[in-house]
């Protein structure tokens, strides 16, 4: 088991264990930072994978802006613990059966996928670095970027509009 | 590292994401666990972005990138999302002092 086995083991189980500590969170600022470290973890994949650009994204964007943005309204609210009344018991349980059986489902179902003995390529490979990300970025896929930055003027004039004090 | 145990990983993280929409009523909570289920599919799209990189890389120095850079828009339309969605909150929780999402159920009040 070498280095980098122990290390994707190491960032899985965080991963996981973060992402159930955040459903299962009382406090909203806590929830939020399970997720940062969620988002460090797989940032961490990121970079094991030798996705160099999506891995530094990753972290500004999400754990960085996003998180932000929404311990800042959390903090905003004023959300006390006890605001949140107990679901009923049973819609709980239904909902933990719910996601189970979608799982149980798509492990089933990948389990005679073409993949076996596919192998994710860690530490090579050049792709994932800003250079030709950017040459792809506006080469190919230029009219998409176009677009992304209107859709990005709508979301800002959106947001605007809706958190105006209105009437 | 074998595609499996990625597409085990991220397929956890996005059945979590899912019994957290399903089991909490916060709205921002279950704003935070849509968040995750977009991160278990972009860690998805980056493994088999490595992994068509390496079956095509002979042919083209490129392969697999566009899994990246899909990667990248949905990063793009997640950051959109969550202004606009944070903003409908935002204004909910001032019409209604509360984030419960039982409490939209109609829609009007």
């Amino acid at each position: 088991m070498g280095a980098t086995q122990i290390l994707f083991w190491f960032l899985s189980i965080l991963a996981l264990v973060s992402a159930v500590m955040v459903v299962v969170s009382k406090n909203p600022v806590h929830s939020v930072l399970w997720l940062i470290t969620v988002f460090f973890a797989i940032s961490g994949h990121y970079i094991m994978l030798n996705a160099q650009f999506i891995g530094i994204v990753n972290l500004i964007v999400y754990a960085g802006a996003i998180m932000v943005l929404f311990l800042f309204v959390i903090m905003l609210m004023n959300l006390s613990t006890d605001t949140e009344p107990q679901k009923n018991k049973w819609l709980k349980l239904a909902g933990i059966i719910a996601g189970g059986c979608l799982m149980l489902v798509l492990v089933a179902a990948l389990r005679d996928a073409e993949v076996a003995g596919k192998i994710a390529q860690l530490k090579d490979g050049d792709i994932g670095l800003i250079n030709n990300l950017g040459k792809a970025l506006f080469t190919d896929y230029v009219v998409p970027f176009e677009v992304s930055s209107i859709l990005f003027l709508s979301a800002m004039v959106g947001a605007a509009v809706i958190g105006k004090k209105g009437d | 590292m074998r595609i499996e145990y990625y597409i085990y990983l991220s397929l956890a993280l996005f059945c979590i994401g899912i019994v957290g929409v399903l089991t909490r009523r916060n709205a921002i909570i279950i704003f935070m666990c849509i968040e995750l289920m977009l991160n278990a599919t972009n860690l998805l799209l980056v493994a088999f972005s490595k992994m068509h990189h390496l079956a095509g890389v002979a042919k083209n120095p490129n392969a697999g990138i566009d899994g990246q850079l899909f990667v990248f828009f949905i990063m793009v339309v997640a950051a959109a999302e969550v202004s606009v969605g944070l903003a409908i909150i935002v204004m909910m929780y001032r019409n209604i002092h509360s984030v419960d999402i039982n409490f939209l159920n109609r829609l009007k009040h």
